[in-house]
């Protein structure tokens, strides 16, 4: 799918239930466009993993995902040889009386790809949305080699050749600051923060992706967690936590919110038990009838 | 694209670079392409559009959102006012680098003449071993100024290194996981038959380090020294290390020590600081950085210096409860009081007693000796 304008793209993210803002709408635009990786940052919980899905979906194409952890390798990341497969063949190749040669070992039914390698490759047919989620947790040594990936998008396999693409695939790649990623990668990308949304924004994401919560329903448990991000607490509660509530309190068949309930499911909220017991019972009458008062 | 607009976006990226924004030319050109693609006459497009391609810091968007308001909003008559007000909130942690002042020539030669000159050097050695003896063991507090220079200049030969953790990375070596990819590569030189297994290692890294020094009144006689110990550490060492500063609120000077120059370095933290010599509120700040550093620095294993006397005037409680949250975030929190070298003193504060129980070490640093000991310490963390 080609989009003409930012305007265009922002409405067929929300067809797709995706409310995106409109600066959001801009860096996908020219991320797109300009042909370059984009850099989303955010808390957790603010929906930068789904902005790589809803892309995928809208532009009709796959979406592969490399999930970023301490230790990821170029084995993990890139490819692999399927050793076991290599030996077997060696075997069968011997009980035949005959010799297995390199050329036929390293051959590509041999070769396991990983996901930046299935990118490069699907990307000469039809370009995929690669998701390398949470960068931060990996090390400053898969940084750098991302850097070189991202710069010219072209991997050398020594017994297979070059692989390389025209058409690179659009990249999306978060982090939750858990560790500064380096600069010299945050400037090849396109830079957005996603911030936490205003309650406008945060109650037509509720109503577009769960149709079937009550309205009051859908406006107190906003306007709850609104309140809950002007508090000194550990861990904000993300957009993520306002829809797992909502699922959670609509499953319990709640047309609307009341202290005990609100106690009750806590948990769905707030994910530090210091947290927890700061707003549990007082604090839970002093927010709702807060709350109420900007609903009614 | 007219002249005049390209002028313009030029201008906008100087200036943005004069606020300390990482913008380069590359990212200008990208800018003017992207303009091909957007309505130019819809400012909020294209206020987007410069921003996603301009910076890439959080810290940055506000700087920029100001910048950018002044600069296409604006009519430009009431420019220079408030151009004044940004330029002073330019990005504060970003140093200030001027010329580091020439190095004075050195003092000129005693006038003794050459045949006395080798029994001087015999006497001077002895002199410096016992007075490097005694500077060893005198408290930081108790120092002259030269004293205290002196100690300054031995502090640069300190030994910083911290113990390692396993990383989740691997290396061939002597470990217990096999390494299919190395014995395969050495079975086919034999024709493909296995003699030897390969094994893999985890891969050693020193410790992040992240250092929290107070700075409140009743430190202020050992904040010198520790300025230039922080510094010289975080010179010394090759992983990352985080220092903030502390009185009434907490202060990152991670940035302003990167400079070489250690005068300018500690004259650049001067001038981030603002509450030097202040009350103590360790709690508050603790919590601070807790909330707003924790999850970014502490990572990896780290290993936190806390460097406070424990006079704290703040909320006990508090403290209590971020000191224990530290604690579960990091691998280890060591505490250096410089009280602890005085051979009387015991924890009693109010704000010691609170934070003794999430502590690994507590360790005296009011003397040379003191620091030495340290070193040994970090090296062994096991």
């Amino acid at each position: 799918m080609n989009f003409s304008s930012i305007d265009s793209l922002q409405s067929a993210l929300r067809e797709r239930n995706y409310i995106a803002e409109r600066g959001l709408a801009t860096s996908l635009y020219l991320a797109l466009k300009l042909k370059r990786p984009l850099f989303l940052e955010g808390e957790a919980g603010v929906g930068k993993t789904e902005v790589a899905k809803v892309m995928a979906s809208l532009l009709e194409t796959e979406l592969i995902r490399l999930q970023c952890y301490e230790g990821l390798d170029v084995h993990h990341a890139v490819y692999e040889w399927n050793y076991t497969r290599q030996m077997m063949h060696i075997r069968l190749v011997e009980a035949r009386g005959e010799k297995a040669t390199e050329a036929e070992l390293f051959g590509p039914e041999f070769l396991l790809r990983r996901p930046l390698l299935q990118a490069i490759e699907q990307s000469k047919e039809k370009p995929p949305v690669l998701l390398i989620d949470e960068l931060d947790r990996s090390d400053e040594e898969f940084e750098a080699f991302l850097l070189e990936v991202l710069s010219d998008f072209q991997i050398t396999i020594p017994e297979i050749g070059t692989i390389k693409t025209p058409n690179p695939p659009m990249v999306v790649i978060t982090s939750n600051r858990t560790r500064e990623v380096h600069d010299a990668l945050k400037r090849r990308c396109l830079y957005y923060w996603i911030d936490y949304p205003s309650f406008e924004k945060e109650l037509e994401i509720v109503h577009a992706r769960l149709p079937q919560a009550p309205e009051k329903l859908a406006k107190q448990v906003t306007g709850f967690i609104q309140e809950l991000r002007q508090m000194d607490l550990y861990k904000l509660p993300g957009v993520a936590e306002t829809l797992d509530w909502t699922t959670a309190l609509v499953a319990l068949d709640q047309q609307a919110l009341d202290p005990v309930i609100i106690d009750e499911t806590l948990g769905a909220v707030l994910k530090y038990q210091d947290d927890v017991d700061k707003i549990k019972g007082d604090q839970t009458r002093l927010i709702l009838d807060r709350v109420n008062a900007g609903v009614d | 694209m007219s002249g005049h607009l390209l002028h313009n976006l030029l201008l906008f990226g100087r200036i943005l670079r004069g606020l300390g924004l990482d913008v380069n030319p590359g990212r200008m050109m990208d800018l003017v392409s992207a303009l091909d693609y957007i309505e130019i006459g819809n400012k909020s497009d294209f206020f987007y559009a410069a921003r996603t391609l301009l910076v890439h810091e959080r810290e940055d968007l506000e700087l920029f959102d100001e910048a950018f308001d002044l600069f296409w909003r604006k009519p430009a008559g009431s420019w220079s006012v408030e151009w004044q007000g940004l330029v002073r909130r330019r990005r504060s942690n970003k140093p200030i680098i001027t010329n580091p002042p020439l190095k004075e020539p050195p003092p000129p030669e005693n006038d003794t003449d050459s045949n006395s000159k080798d029994m001087m050097t015999v006497i001077e050695v002895t002199q410096t071993y016992s007075t490097r003896e005694v500077l060893r063991h005198k408290d930081f507090a108790q120092m002259s100024v030269e004293e205290s220079e002196a100690v300054k200049d031995l502090m640069v030969h300190l030994r910083w290194k911290i113990s390692e953790r396993r990383t989740r990375r691997r290396r061939p070596g002597k470990g217990e996981m096999l390494d299919l990819r190395r014995t395969l590569r050495r079975s086919l030189r034999a024709g493909g038959e296995i003699f030897s297994w390969s094994y893999r290692e985890p891969k050693l890294k020193p410790r992040p380090l992240v250092i929290i020094a107070d700075i409140s009144g009743s430190m202020e006689r050992y904040t010198r020294v520790l300025l230039h110990f922080i510094y010289g550490m975080k010179a010394a060492l090759t992983q990352r290390v985080e220092a903030f500063v502390f009185s009434t609120r907490l202060t990152r000077i991670t940035r302003p020590l990167q400079i070489r120059d250690l005068d300018l370095a500690l004259k650049n933290v001067g001038e981030l600081v603002h509450d030097w010599a202040g009350g103590t509120r360790i709690g508050e700040s603790l919590k601070y950085f807790n909330f707003e550093w924790g999850r970014r620095v502490l990572g990896h294993g780290a290993v936190v210096l806390i460097i406070s006397d424990g006079w704290d005037r703040g909320d006990v409680e508090l403290l209590d409860r971020e000191m224990a949250r530290l604690k579960r975030n990091c691998h280890r929190v060591i505490w250096l009081n410089p009280l602890l070298g005085a051979p009387d003193y015991e924890p009693l504060t109010r704000g010691i007693r609170a934070a003794l129980p999430h502590i690994d070490n507590f360790l005296p640093v009011h003397n040379l000796a003191s620091l030495e000991d340290l070193v040994n310490r970090l090296a062994d963390l096991n």
